[in-house]
Parts: C-alpha cells; sequence; structure tokens
C-alpha cells in the first residue's frame, strides 16, 4: 500500500514541475510586474492608471463590446446547428459535425484573408463597414469552438426527457425553454467562455480587417513592445481577474443548475 | 369497471422509413379503468403501440380513439394521458416538488392548490415531504415513485408505463407490483403497462395483450392467457410447456408423443394439433401406470419443486413436482385430460402464392416467395397441366395464360431441412424464433424479404442464425 502511495506521488511530479515552469511562475511574473513601478517598488499607479486612462479603459469597453457582440452571435448561430447535428436527421452522423469544425484546421489568418476577399467581393470596399466586418470575422473564427461544446452536452440530453416535456403537456416551445435550454447550460456556459476571452484579446482580425489596434490585446503588445513591462502587466493582471470572475460565475451556474 | 372503451386502435399498422413494418393491422379495445399489459419480447412493437398511444409515433395507417375521437393527429401535450418512462426521465435541473408541479405550472394551476396536489401524490407514492429533495439523491424505486407520481398529479384518462420496473432489483421489482396494482385500485383510471415480462404481466392485469412480430396473438385474462393459449407462440412465451405435435382421434381422442390421449378439446378427425402441457399438469406415477413410459434424466431443485425432465422414447417431458425423483429411475407419466390443451394446427404455414414464370422442354419455372425452382410439369398440380410447342395446356388442352394462374405452393415443415451454408437450398434467411416440440424443433426463418418459413429440424440452431432451406423439389405441393 505505501509504496504504491509513494510511487503514485511520482507520477505526479511531471505535472507539477509544468505547472510551476508554465503557469505559475508567469502568472507571478505578471502580478509583479502588474503591481510594481519600474524601479521595482510596490505600487497600484499602474492599477490606477489603467482604470484612469482613457485609452485603457476605452479599449477595455471597447472588447468587451467587440466580444460580448461576437459570443452572441456565435451562441444564436451555434445553437440551432448544435442542436440539429445532435437530434435532427443527421444524428449519429459525426461527417456532418466535421463540416463545421474543419475551418480550424486551417490557418488562422489565412481564413481571415479569405473571408476578407469573400466580403470584398459583396461590399466592395470593406474598409467601409469596419466594425459590421470585424463581428463577421470574429463570428466565422469562434463558431466552431461555441457548437463543439453545446454539441456535446445536447448528445449527452436523453430524448426521453424531451419526450417527457411534451407528455406533461408541454408545447415544444415551452419544452425548448423548460427543459432543452436548462439542461444545456454546462455547454452554453462553456462555449461562452471558450468564444468570449479570447474575443477579447485577439488582435489579428482586429488588424487585419480594421487596421486597428483598439483591442486589449494589441494594446499588451504596443506597451511590451515599448518596453513598458509594467503597464503591459497589469492588463494581463486584469484580464486574469475578468478570466477568474468568470469561471467562478460559470462554475456557480453549472453546479447549481437552478436559477 | 364501466364498460365503454376508453382506447380504441383500428387497423393500426407503424412502418418506418426503411418500409420495416413494426405494428401490422392491430385492432384493440381497452375499457375505461382496465389494467392492460402489452407483452412481447423485444422487438415486437408493443413500446410502439405505448407511444403511439401517448402521441410521441404517429400511425403510418389507421386510428387511434380516446373516448371515441380520433386523437391521431393531436401532439402529445393535447392528448389526455401521461407517460411513466423506462429510465424515469425525471427532470435532473429540477427538485422533487418542481418536476411534480412541472405539469401543473403549465396549466396554470395556483400555488396553493398546486402544493396540495403534489403533497397528495407524494402521499400515493409514500415518499411525504420529499418535496426538496434533488432527483440525484434519490434511490432507483424512489425515482419511479416520484416519476409516477409526476404523471398521476395530472389526473390523466390513461396512465401509461414503459417497462417502469425493469431497471429495479428482484425485491424492489415484486414490491412495486403490488403497489402499482394498489395505486391502480385507488386511482380508478386506466393503466397501459407494457412489458416483456410475463410473470410480471400475469401478477398484474386485468387484461393481457399477447404481442409478437407487429401482431397480437391473443388478449385475454391472465387466467385464459395461461390455461388456453391462442396458438403455440403464446404457450411457449407463458410460462413453461411440453408441446407436441399430433393427430385428433375420434372421441373426444388425440395421438401424439406415440401414445393415445384423452381430450377435452374436440376437433374433427384427422386435423393436426399441437398439444400443449403445463410441467406442472403431469403426475409423475409408478412404473407401468399412465399413459406414457420414460426415465428420468435431469432433476433441478428450484425451492418449492423439482424440475424433472423425463425421455420417454424419443420425446422428452418436463415434469414439475414437489417429490424427488432419481435420475435413471423408471417412471410413468399421468396427465389428466382438461390439462391438455389442444390448438389446432396452423395449416397457412408455408402457403404461398406462386406463378410459373417460364415454360421450358418438359419443365417450368415457378417463381414463389423468394424462390425460383425449376419443376417437371407432371409435379405442378398432380399432373393437370402438359406442355405442347412451349405452351402450357390444361388438361381440356387449352392453353394458360400464365398471368392468370396463381398457384397455391406449400411444404411441409418436416420435409424441409436447414443448411448451416445460407447459400444451399432454395432459399437463405435468419432463424427469428423457435420452440421446443418434443422431439424437435420448429424454426421460423425469415429471409430478407420479409418472408417467413417453418422447418422442424432435430437440432438445436440459435435465434439470428443465417442458414439455407433445402426442400426437395419432389415435396413442394402446388394447387390452384
Amino acid at each position: 500500500m505505501n509504496n504504491k502511495n509513494t510511487l503514485s506521488t511520482y507520477y505526479v511530479l511531471p505535472y507539477i514541475i509544468f505547472s510551476v515552469l508554465f503557469i505559475l511562475l508567469p502568472l507571478f511574473v505578471v502580478l509583479y510586474y502588474g503591481f510594481t513601478d519600474r524601479t521595482g517598488h510596490l505600487s497600484l499607479a499602474n492599477f490606477i492608471h489603467f482604470f484612469t486612462n482613457s485609452r485603457t479603459i476605452g479599449t477595455f469597453f471597447y472588447s468587451v463590446v467587440i466580444a460580448f457582440l461576437t459570443t452572441l452571435f456565435c451562441l444564436l448561430l451555434a445553437y440551432p446547428i448544435a442542436y440539429i447535428l445532435a437530434k435532427g436527421v443527421y444524428r449519429g452522423r459525426h461527417s456532418f459535425l466535421l463540416v463545421f469544425v474543419l475551418p480550424m484546421w486551417i490557418n488562422f489568418t489565412l481564413r481571415v484573408t479569405a473571408l476578407k476577399e469573400i466580403l470584398t467581393y459583396f461590399e466592395g470596399n470593406i474598409a467601409m463597414h469596419p466594425f459590421f466586418n470585424t463581428i463577421i470575422c470574429m463570428v466565422y473564427d469562434f463558431l466552431p469552438f461555441m457548437i463543439l461544446p453545446i454539441f456535446n452536452s445536447i448528445v449527452k440530453l436523453d430524448d426521453s426527457l424531451i419526450e417527457a416535456g411534451y407528455d406533461l403537456g408541454a408545447t415544444k416551445f415551452q419544452t425548448f425553454v423548460k427543459v432543452i435550454i436548462p439542461l444545456t447550460i454546462p455547454g452554453i456556459v462553456s462555449g461562452v467562455t471558450m468564444v468570449f476571452l479570447p474575443a477579447m484579446t485577439n488582435y489579428v482580425v482586429l488588424d487585419m480587417v480594421y487596421n486597428s489596434t483598439y483591442i486589449m490585446g494589441s494594446l499588451i503588445g504596443s506597451y511590451f513592445s515599448s518596453y513598458d513591462w509594467n503597464n503591459g502587466s497589469i492588463i494581463s493582471a486584469v484580464l486574469l481577474i475578468v478570466i477568474g470572475l468568470m469561471t467562478i460565475i460559470s462554475n456557480h451556474l453549472i453546479n447549481n443548475k437552478k436559477w | 369497471m364501466a364498460d365503454t372503451n376508453i382506447i380504441e386502435l383500428v387497423n393500426v399498422s407503424k412502418s418506418y422509413d426503411n418500409n420495416t413494418e413494426v405494428i401490422k393491422d392491430i385492432n384493440l379495445q381497452i375499457k375505461e379503468g382496465e389494467f392492460v399489459t402489452l407483452l412481447g419480447p423485444s422487438g415486437c412493437g408493443k413500446t410502439t403501440i405505448l407511444r403511439m398511444i401517448g402521441g410521441f409515433d404517429s400511425p403510418t395507417t389507421g386510428k387511434i380513439l380516446l373516448d371515441g375521437k380520433d386523437i391521431s393527429p393531436l401532439t402529445p401535450d393535447k392528448r389526455p394521458v401521461n407517460t411513466v418512462f423506462q429510465k424515469y426521465a425525471l427532470f435532473p435541473h429540477l427538485n422533487v416538488y418542481d418536476n411534480i408541479a412541472f405539469g401543473l405550472n403549465l396549466k396554470g394551476v395556483s400555488k396553493a392548490e398546486c402544493d396540495e396536489k403534489v403533497k397528495n401524490v407524494l402521499d400515493i407514492v409514500d415518499l411525504e415531504g420529499f418535496e426538496e429533495r434533488q432527483i440525484n439523491t434519490l434511490s432507483g424505486g424512489q425515482q419511479q415513485r416520484i416519476a409516477i407520481a409526476r404523471a398521476i398529479v395530472n389526473e390523466p384518462k390513461v396512465l401509461l408505463l414503459d417497462e417502469p420496473l425493469s431497471a429495479l432489483d428482484y425485491k424492489m421489482r415484486k414490491e412495486m407490483q403490488l403497489e402499482l396494482k394498489s395505486m391502480h385500485k385507488l386511482l380508478g383510471i386506466t393503466f397501459i403497462f407494457v412489458t416483456h415480462d410475463q410473470e410480471e404481466a400475469l401478477t398484474m392485469s386485468d387484461k393481457v395483450v399477447v404481442l409478437a412480430d407487429g401482431m397480437i396473438q391473443q388478449v385475454g385474462t391472465p387466467e385464459d392467457i395461461y390455461n388456453e393459449p391462442a396458438n403455440v407462440f403464446v404457450a411457449d412465451f407463458i410460462g413453461e410447456s411440453n408441446i407436441f405435435n399430433g393427430t385428433m382421434l375420434e372421441d373426444k381422442k388425440a395421438s401424439f408423443a406415440e401414445a393415445v390421449f384423452q381430450t377435452v378439446d374436440d376437433y374433427p378427425r384427422g386435423t393436426k394439433i399441437d398439444a400443449v402441457i403445463r410441467p406442472e399438469d403431469v403426475d409423475i406415477v409408478k412404473p407401468g401406470e399412465g399413459q406414457l413410459q420414460g426415465v428420468v434424466t435431469s432433476v433441478d431443485f428450484k425451492g418449492t419443486f423439482y424440475v424433472t425432465f423425463v425421455q420417454c422414447g424419443q420425446y422428452e417431458m418436463e415434469v414439475h413436482c414437489f417429490e424427488l425423483h432419481h435420475e435413471n429411475e423408471e417412471v410413468g407419466l399421468k396427465i389428466d385430460p382438461d390439462m391438455i390443451h389442444i390448438i389446432k394446427y396452423d395449416m397457412t404455414l408455408n402457403h404461398y402464392e406462386g406463378r410459373i414464370v417460364n415454360v421450358l422442354e418438359k419443365t417450368v419455372e415457378l417463381k414463389f416467395a423468394d424462390a425460383l425452382v425449376e419443376m417437371p410439369v407432371t409435379a405442378i398440380c398432380d399432373g393437370k397441366f402438359t406442355i405442347s410447342n412451349g405452351e402450357l395446356m390444361d388438361s381440356g388442352k387449352n392453353a394458360v395464360d400464365l398471368n392468370e394462374l396463381i398457384l397455391d405452393v406449400s411444404f411441409d415443415p418436416a420435409k424441409a431441412q436447414l443448411s448451416d451454408n445460407a447459400k444451399d437450398g432454395m432459399v437463405s434467411g435468419e432463424i427469428v424464433s423457435f420452440y421446443y416440440i418434443g422431439d424437435h424443433y420448429s424454426y421460423t426463418v425469415r429471409s430478407k424479404n420479409d418472408i417467413d418459413y417453418v422447418v422442424d429440424d432435430e437440432y438445436l440452431w440459435n435465434q439470428g442464425d443465417k442458414v439455407g432451406i433445402i426442400v426437395p423439389r419432389n415435396l413442394i405441393r402446388t394447387a390452384l
């Protein structure tokens, strides 16, 4: 027994080493730079600067808006697609799911470039609708990340639960709202997390479509390229806090399914 | 129990997209307040019937009447019917109270009335005070009760139960059987219960509907079904039975298992029959007494009785008795006339519509069921036809129009043979069912065109085996 226990402790070692090197240490570095000044003294100046500087806080809210819209449209598109794939006539035929996931195999910038060409064909000068085009590209890029978790949660949903809804007098719509949606919340939450946060920091699309750096990712990059580690780090730290909060809220939603 | 039909199935058939017919023209009446069980092996269509009454499947043809009105176009939410699902299907995101109140909330029942009703049904299912419990904290038996409570709280006219006890362990199942029965008495509504467990069906129901292959085999009280099975399938499926092929002699006498038995049932002399004898209806007597003489081949103790197998010549008889007999003991077997149930042999077996599709020099090509066989013209309809100049002539020497000539083609199950090479023989198919008949097995083989053939064979094959059927050409009978 004892032997086995010590042995399984060794199995954990690689994971611990990995976590320390690639998770804890970088995290500490980010927090350290975020909460110190250029001389290395503890300071809240960067933190205050983040919320008082119109450029950083403006970018933050702008990023939130882009991420929110991207997530919303992804959700609105992904849910029906995932539902049809999981329960419709194509059920059990995963090749149809592949059609929606396949674009992920193609390089990200290549996809955006291709989509830009298509948009140019329809709109002429895409610079006329930069915001609109950004959302289109973002939604296109992130859609598979929303479809997959929702698809998985709908596939797991037992048909007899849906039938029980009808049986107890619920119409199709009522069953959808009272049975199907609540039971697929975990899928929705993980889809939202997988889309919202990357969308907030994704500067490639904005850069390529908009020629804009008005998003969190670009902002961090621009601070770092001017060797301002402290202000760059505090943005990362704030984003970390946002991620942390969202994870806590989503866990709460999944565990406490009653709303 | 009122005498009006609450549910009526009129000529109901159901086929799926790939053209497999799972329900074949069923007619069924269910009276108000009855406890009806749909009983049959898996794949017999019992759950499909329940789903059609519940509204989850719609019949391809035919009508489903509730109180005389056709409900087949109605969606499940519009039917005064509730279902207890096989795996309970309780909503995991709701607690016990919200699960039970789900239907009431949709109807807009007031909170006070809702509380009252939920409390009431929890009382009926013996789970008082469980309102706030989460579903995943309940045992299988408790979930089962909540599922029943959730259905009956809506006061349906008919309660549908889809194998609700199959997930419970043996003891719990026995308990729930009795409880469901008393619940049925208390509520007074119609219960339609689906099961593959014949013991469960006999214990619980007022009326049992035995199904096989999408067709009703027999409808009757549990006693009727057990004592007077309508056919060999029912006899074999419900309880244990000894089945023998035989023939009627005059004066209520039948001959089977190489002996003559006095019977209660009477059929004309020469009628081919199947005799069904329940193992508990056979008495073991001293050697030399009784109708059959044999040797005990095996004895198994079952708690309250011994399962004793007795070999009488080439026939084997299963006997349930209270006294212990020993292997190799010589015994006599005595069967009282009213313990022998006689079923008229199904003479429609292996009868097919056939046509002559081609006339050759001395032979014709006969097409029936899945088969195309070349037969000498003299073998067709006892030599009624001849061939001249490549044309088929009848006895009056007139040419026969092949399109108008429909023949009844048949062969005797005993004369056909099974082969494990599916390519051998006239047709091939898969064994879908079989019974043991005294000294041989009777197999039903289904071809890929969904045509059934019955073949007797002394060797044991398994359900699902792919076999070929060999029928000697000279034993294929044809008639007009």
